[in-house]
């Protein structure tokens, strides 16, 4: 008899256990060879702390046996800028952390998403901005590096650029907002037509052209020449970010993106996603989240990443198949 | 150097025109003129794919296909896929728009009398989101084909469906009564190749821009 389980989860079974370990202990070793000490928080809340940290509800909400609303985490960001708040309030910081958790979100029917899925990342709370950008990008390289991804690569772009531009330019907050949905889902005709009734030719000009500026070190003395303090100021950021990263052995190639927008809104600062030529998907990706730990009442600067783990082990997979070939 | 960039290449009512374009953009497309059964085609630097209009947006998300070109409408109905939309290509010109039987106010009595508007569509999330933002309820009836049949045999007040020239709407006496949104080709691409080969896709939509402008 077949006793069917819901669409978008699943069970696993020995062989791809055994994959799925190593995989996860590879990453988990990374980490915690960077000094990020694994924590488990529960994977169920009360709704109002998971709320707190972000501004739409979660998929999954129940009642508990004294009718108290509790809900599934979406991500393990917010359980962790819980836990700091309320068990490291006196801690002095830096505080560093990576966990290995299971996480829920809606799915759409028939698309292979997962309702259920396993997340492995760090957060790095209460470091200087830059540096603590610089570290932890430094640990997402070797997580990637663990997990034998050599061909993944990480876009790295500036989450306040784009809102700051848009007021700079004059746009009130209702124009931004709708500006910014067209941006994070790339709507580039669009965004067009959003920026041609607001602004002039020029400036549409420049919004767009910069929502596509992505590559190397070059396009940040690109981007440095358009007049306006909220690029200037990006710019800066992410060459403090170049210049750190620049100046260890090897350098390093991660491509700039002016046009990343990530879409959990709780972000400030830079912001980076994992990419791998392998899997048509983002394989993660994370940034800096000041604003996040103010709600939970601590004045730390914050920066994290979580990388889909499934994604990772469809990559890894894939990638060893390539060097099976190549050999 | 990797693999050569794959386009998902939309047959159907868009196909003819999407081949001219790309000649115009310097992309080898003979192949695909004659009267071959195959899907796809190898040219210099380019992958070709052919596909139903619909399917594209499905390839490009799963990153089968770096970029493709498929009508705005597709995106609309599919826009819970997210792909890049770089480009409008300007031909395949329609209208998404709300028709009812020539002469008769079936829609407005069906509103005023049950509250509702049945109408028959085979873009239910389009017709959804309109009635929805315009504020009126609907009875949603999804179709697969010739959707003008619904409202003469009684299957629905009106429909909501893309039109062209509007010939057929008329063949079949019924009118425009709203228009809802407007139609074109566009270029997608996948969110992954988008950014890991960020000059090729970029340069494609350069030689593209071009080719609809000249």
């Amino acid at each position: 008899m077949i006793h069917p389980i819901p669409p978008g989860t699943r069970d696993v079974l020995p062989e791809e256990m055994r994959e799925l370990r190593t995989l996860i202990a590879d990453l988990v070793l990374a980490f915690e060879g960077k000094g990020y000490g694994q924590v488990a928080t529960p994977a169920l809340e009360y709704d109002e702390v998971l709320t707190r940290g972000r501004g739409d509800r979660g998929a999954y909400r129940l009642f508990d046996e004294s009718g108290e609303l509790l809900a599934l985490r979406s991500e393990m960001t917010v359980p962790i800028a819980r836990l700091v708040a309320t068990r490291y309030r006196d801690a002095e910081p830096p505080l560093r952390f990576c966990y290995v958790a299971a996480a829920y979100r809606p799915v759409s029917p028939q698309r292979g998403e997962l309702r259920e899925f396993l997340q492995a990342g760090v957060e790095l709370i209460g470091a200087a901005a830059a540096p603590g950008t610089v570290e932890v990008i430094e640990v997402l390289e070797l997580a990637l590096d663990a997990a034998g991804l050599d061909r993944a690569v990480i876009g790295l772009g500036d989450a306040d650029m784009f809102p700051d531009l848009l007021a700079e330019l004059g746009l009130d907050e209702e124009a931004r907002d709708s500006v910014l949905v067209r941006l994070a889902a790339h709507d580039l005709v669009g965004l067009e037509t959003e920026l041609a009734a607001v602004l002039d030719d020029k400036r549409v000009e420049t919004c767009l052209a910069l929502s596509q500026l992505r590559g190397g070190a070059d396009v940040l003395d690109r981007a440095g020449e358009i007049p306006f303090d909220a690029v200037r100021s990006a710019v800066g950021r992410l060459r403090d970010v170049n210049d750190a990263l620049s100046a260890r052995p090897g350098g390093h190639r991660i491509p700039f993106d002016f046009g990343l927008m990530r879409s959990l809104d709780y972000y400030n600062g830079a912001v980076f996603e994992v990419y791998d030529p392998a899997v048509g998907r983002v394989l993660g990706g994370g940034g800096r989240y000041d604003g996040l730990m103010k709600k939970f009442g601590l004045d730390h600067s914050a920066t994290g990443f979580a990388l889909y783990v499934e994604r990772v082990e469809v990559a890894r997979v894939e990638e060893r198949r390539r060097g099976g070939e190549g050999r | 150097m990797s693999e050569p960039l794959t386009l998902a290449v939309p047959r159907g009512a868009l196909f003819g025109e999407t081949l001219d374009v790309l000649d115009a953009a310097g992309v080898d497309t003979s192949e695909l003129r004659g009267d071959s059964r195959s899907l796809i085609f190898e040219t210099e630097g380019m992958t070709l794919v052919t596909m139903r209009p619909s399917d594209v947006p499905t390839y490009v998300e799963a990153g089968a296909a770096d970029v493709g070109i498929t009508g705005k409408d597709v995106l609309l109905e599919q826009n819970d896929r997210p792909v890049y939309e770089l480009l409008d290509l300007g031909y395949g010109r329609c209208r998404m728009v709300l028709a009812g039987r020539t002469g008769s106010d079936q829609l407005g009595d069906s509103e005023r009398s049950l509250g509702v508007m049945r109408i028959a569509t085979k873009y239910p999330r389009i017709a959804e989101s309109h009635f929805e933002s315009t504020g009126r309820q609907i009875e949603l009836i999804e179709v697969k084909g010739s959707v003008e049949l619904a409202p003469l045999v009684g299957l629905g007040d009106g429909i909501v469906d893309l039109v062209a020239t509007g010939r057929t709407l008329e063949e079949n006496e019924l009118e425009v009564r709203e228009e809802i949104v407007e139609c074109s080709a566009r270029l997608v691409a996948n969110r992954v190749a988008h950014k890991l080969r960020a000059a090729e896709i970029d340069e494609l939509t350069e030689r593209l821009r071009q080719a609809v402008q000249a």
